[in-house]
This record gives structure tokens, sequence and C-alpha cells, in this order.
């Protein structure tokens, strides 16, 4: 008995740190899909820059852990900008199949520069040391870094819900996400709204990638290899919302971990299998509506 | 408000003449068939650009014309090669009956498959479509009885085409067997998309609500033309078990579906020859870059895909549309 507590405990735990890494560099793809209705595939990409930047920086220049996730996550939201400005904004009004041929072409190109500039094998995330280790809960003891992401994930998720629930920004990000139009209409600036909602998305998503390296392994094929699982969270989740990619994100992360452990004989089919299911039955996701 | 009857004659003379075989159409084949006899040396890449602009142009059908974003026709493509690495390695080896059995298993997968997901669309059929095909390639791996897993189906022999001509080692019984199904299938497309089936998928694409309203069986129609592109797609998987002789994973993979959808898009969808101008530029391109930078291939082919989707954004036999009008208006 105290077994199976033991390892439900286990499985809670390192989903936990699971889904806030996920969530982390899902929830700016499912805010700026909802608002832009853009189908930004290479989303991934950002948080492969945030992890490279940030690991290259610790490792490289001993720069002390934080400010490597300052520095990373700016990275990403200044790329964000700068792509947003240049080439994204160009496809807003245009089909769907000509921004995946674009965002495909993204993952490409970024894909191509990671391998040059860091070698094809996968980076190793050096935590620093007063978060290796373990650390003592009073009926047992739990991976730092890990109890450190749930931690840290958990007061970002704070932030960014009152950010958008209390602020005239995440009002006007709301408004924009309900009815673009009406929000243009009593003049909210939506063009210059969706290049700062694109960097606040890269930039969380580039944080992500950061703190969530010893969890989703960095390497080029990083934006491809893991879309699929930010899709599920973003789709599951419902667009535009940012509760949705939560629960969506605290679901995979806990059944991907539980899975694996449990029967690991079967891979990730009964993801799969469940997204199949949420799917059919809220074709919206779970916070989604129907538009 | 002007009717058809008061439209000029010209304009319903081109209507009627839609369908009809003009003489440029003869130019693909005529290249395949010189590309045979010009270059003896690359006719295994050749056999797999045919097989390619198959699957493209089974995705065509229902991305182009029937407007169904799918990431997951590789489980089509997949199923059909699987299925004919199966039957070969089962001792039924006559390679004719093999794609029919294989376009057979994919066209009923694809009907019940799209039953239930083609009541969805947008971002929900994306990720429906992806996540079939993974939990079809999860299937495949844990099937390792069958499938051979993770290492592949080895093993497979082909008899001869019909009793008379063996795959030779230098693929030319091959590309002429993938050439022979292509041609066979584009009639069959061709036919498709002209017919009033045809004509009515386009209507789904371009207005649904329209089609409802006209009593059109929206639906139907779609799962109809999803289970024939299943069916293409499944002969085009079991060509490349057939002339490879040997089936993997990767016949699966979202990696395969996704290039599928991006040669597509890249020559022009829903246009009956965007497969046949995609599919070669983008593998051509692809194999002289990996040769010339084995590392950094993948930026010169990401940049003609950002370059394509901001410049051309029917594709590139759009900026060909573009030329030609330009140079009719100067003329």
């Amino acid at each position: 008995m105290n077994a199976a507590l033991d390892s439900a405990v286990s499985i809670a735990f390192h989903g936990l740190a699971f889904a806030m890494v996920l969530y982390l560099v899902s929830v700016g793809l499912s805010i700026t899909m909802g608002l832009m209705g853009f189908v930004n595939l290479a989303h991934g990409a950002f948080a492969a820059l945030g992890g490279y930047v940030a690991i290259t920086l610790m490792n490289e220049a001993q720069v002390p852990f934080p400010l490597a996730l300052l520095v990373a996550t700016l990275a990403g939201g200044a790329l964000g900008v700068l792509l947003e400005r240049t080439l994204y904004s160009r496809l807003y009004g245009s089909t769907e199949l000509n921004q995946v041929l674009f965002t495909i072409g993204l993952i490409f190109v970024a894909t191509a520069v990671a391998r040059w500039l860091w070698g094809p094998l996968s980076q190793p995330l050096r935590p620093p040391s007063y978060l290796q280790g373990e650390f003592d809960l009073w009926f047992r003891s739990f991976p730092a870094y890990r109890s450190f992401l749930i931690v840290a994930g958990a007061v970002l998720v704070t932030l960014l819900w009152l950010g958008l629930e209390r602020t005239r920004f995440g009002a006007q990000v709301r408004a924009a996400v309900d009815n673009r139009r009406m929000a243009q209409s009593v003049g909210i600036n939506t063009s210059r709204l969706f290049t700062l909602t694109f960097a606040l998305g890269s930039g969380l998503a580039a944080l992500g990638g950061a703190v969530g390296a010893d969890i989703l392994a960095l390497d080029p094929d990083y934006p491809l290899e893991h879309l699929v699982y930010f899709l599920i969270v973003v789709a599951v989740g419902g667009l535009g919302s940012i509760k949705g990619p939560f629960i969506a994100a605290l679901a995979l992360g806990t059944a991907d971990i539980g899975f694996k452990y449990l029967l690991p004989q079967f891979g990730a089919f009964f993801i799969y299998a469940m997204t199949l299911a949420v799917l059919l039955w809220r074709p919206h996701g779970l916070f989604g509506r129907a538009r | 408000m002007t009717s058809l009857a008061e439209a000029p004659p010209a304009a319903i003379e081109a209507l009627a003449r839609r369908h009809r075989f003009r003489p440029s159409e003869a130019l693909p084949w005529l290249v395949a068939l010189l590309c045979f006899f010009a270059f003896p040396d690359y006719l295994a890449l050749g056999t797999q650009v045919l097989i390619s602009i198959l699957f493209a142009l089974s995705l065509d059908l229902i991305l182009g014309y029937g407007g169904i974003v799918t990431l997951g026709q590789a489980a089509f493509f997949g199923v059909g090669a699987y299925t004919a690495g199966i039957l070969a390695v089962h001792g039924w080896t006559e390679p004719l009956s093999g794609l029919v059995a294989a376009g057979a298993v994919a066209a009923v997968l694809g009907v019940v498959t799209g039953l239930i997901l083609l009541r969805t669309e947008g971002l929900t059929l994306l990720m429906l479509t992806l996540v079939v095909a993974e939990m079809i390639r999860e299937g495949a791996n844990k099937a390792s009885q069958w499938t051979g897993g993770a290492d592949g189906l080895q093993g497979i022999s082909i008899s001869p085409i019909f009793g008379l001509f063996r795959f030779d080692l230098f693929r030319r019984t091959s590309y002429l067997y993938a050439l022979a199904a292509l041609f066979l299938a584009w009639l069959l497309v061709r036919a498709i998309v002209h017919s009033p089936f045809g004509r009515s998928l386009t209507g789904i694409r371009e207005n649904v609500a329209r089609m409802r309203a006209i009593g059109s069986p929206v639906l139907i129609r779609l799962v109809t033309a999803y289970g024939i592109a299943a069916a293409l797609s499944g002969v085009a998987g079991a060509l490349l078990t057939q002339t490879e002789q040997f089936v993997s994973l990767e016949v699966l993979s979202f990696a395969r579906s996704g290039a599928v959808v991006i040669m597509l898009i890249l020559g022009g969808a829903g246009r009956l020859y965007g497969a046949f101008v995609g599919v070669p530029l983008y593998m051509l391109a692809q194999d002289q870059l990996a040769e010339q930078f084995p590392i950094y291939w993948s930026t010169g082919i990401g940049l003609l895909l950002i370059a394509v989707s901001l410049g051309a954004r029917g594709g590139v036999l759009d900026l060909w549309d573009a030329a030609a009008r330009r140079w009719r208006r100067r003329a």
C-alpha cells in the first residue's frame, strides 16, 4: 500500500514539474493562436533559443542561473518582436496553408542554425549547486530542481493570471481575443497588441525552454520533436485561453509521466487516445469557444 | 447581376472545355520518360520522387480541393506500406494485387476515421488527424511480431510484374512501375476533380454553409474524398515497400505527413499539378543540398519555404501564372 502511495506521489510530483514546463512553453502559442489565428508551428524554436542562450551563458561564461534565465527570456522576447514585425505580420491575413509553409520553413532554418552553433548533441542543463540534490519534506525527500520548477512555475502562472485579469493590457488582450473588430473600433491598437503579446509568448516559451531543458532534452530537433505536445496542450486547452492550457498541461504532464511509469510498453499511445477523446467530446478544447 | 446565359460566349466555351486534355498536360509525362533515358544513374531517386508525387496528388484531392487541412496523411501511406510488406513476407508476393490490397485497407481506414474526424474543422481537425496518425505509429511500433517494430520489416521479396519484369538493381522496373501507377492515379484524380462530385468538393472548401443550404451532403462528400485519397496514399506506400523491399516506421512518421503537405503547398494546392512541381523541386533541392552541405542543408530548404510563403501565396505555379498574365498583357 505504501509502495503504491509512494509511486502516486512520485508521479504527481514529476508530472507537475513537467506540466509547468509544458505550460510555460505553450501558453504563448495559445494566446497568439487565439488572438491572431496564426498557426505558428515554429513556436518551439523560441523555447529552444531560450534553452541554448541560458545554457551557453551558464556553461561558457559562468553567468549565475537567475541572470541567465532573465537574459534567455529577453532574448526570446526580442527575437519574437523582430520576427513578428518583419515576417509574421505579413502573413496575418494569409491562408492557413501559407502559414504552415512559412512556420515549417522557420523550423528548418532554426534547426540548421542550432546544429551549426551548438552541434547535434543535446545540451545538458547544470542547475546551480543550491538547486542540486534532494529537498527534504517531512515525509520524504524530493529532487530540489524539480521542486524549484513547480514553485517557480506556480508563481509565474499566478503572475500571468493576475496580469491578464487585472491590468489594462490584459483587458485589451481579452477584448481582442473575444472580438478583434470590436476591439479595433473602440480604439485598441491591435497591431501593437499583437507584437507585445507575441513578444510575451516568445519570452515565456524561451524561459520554459531554459528551465525545462532537463525535462525536454535540448537538441537541434527540439522545435519539431516536441511540437506535438505543445499543440496538444493548446488544442485540448482551447485557443486564446489562459486557464485551459494550464489544465491541459497538468493533465498531459501527469498522464504522460504516469503511463510511462506504469505502462511503459504502450509508450504515448494513451496520451493520443485521451487527446482524441477530449477533442471529439469538446472540439474547441476544454475552455475554448466556438467562433 | 448577369446570368450565365448572358455571359460572353467565350466564358461559356471555356467552362465547357475545362475538362478536355490540353497539349501542355503531356509535359510531366514526357519529362518523366526523358529522365528515364537521360539519368539512368538516378532512377532510385526518381522512383522515390514519383511515389511522393502520387502521395502528394492524393493529398491534393482532400487538401487542395476539399479544404481538409491534415497533418496525418502518413497514416494511410504507412498502412498501405505495411499491408504490402506483411502480405509479401507471408508469401503473397504478386505486386499488383498487393497494391490493390494496400489501397483497400487504407481506404477502409480512411472511411472509418473520416466518419469520426470530418465532423470537426480547423485546428481541431488538424490535431485529430495528427493524433490518429501518431496512434497508428505507436501501434505499429508495439505490434512488432507483425511489423518488425523499430527494426523495420525485413525479408520482403516481390515477384516479377505479370511474371515478366523483375525488380532489377538499376531500378528500371521500379521507375516505370511507379510511373504507370502515377499515370493511372492522375487520370482518376483528374476525372474526379472535373466531375460534379469534384466541383461540390470545391464548393465545400469555399463555403460550407452555402453547400449545406443547397442540400449538398457535406459529410458524405468529404468522407468519400477522404477515403479515395486514403486509398491512393496507401497505394503510394505500397509502391515504396515493393520498390525498396523494406518498410520502416518512418513511413508513418509526423515528418512524412508534414513533408507531403509542404511539398504540395510549395507547388500549389488545389491545381492538380502542384504535386508535379512541388515534389520534384523539394526533393531534388533536398538531395542536392544534402550532398553539398550534409549538416546545414535544411537552411536552404527552410529559406525556400519562407520565400515561397511570403512571395507566392499559391505556390510556385502561382508565380508561373502571374508571369504568364504579365506577358500576355504586354503582348
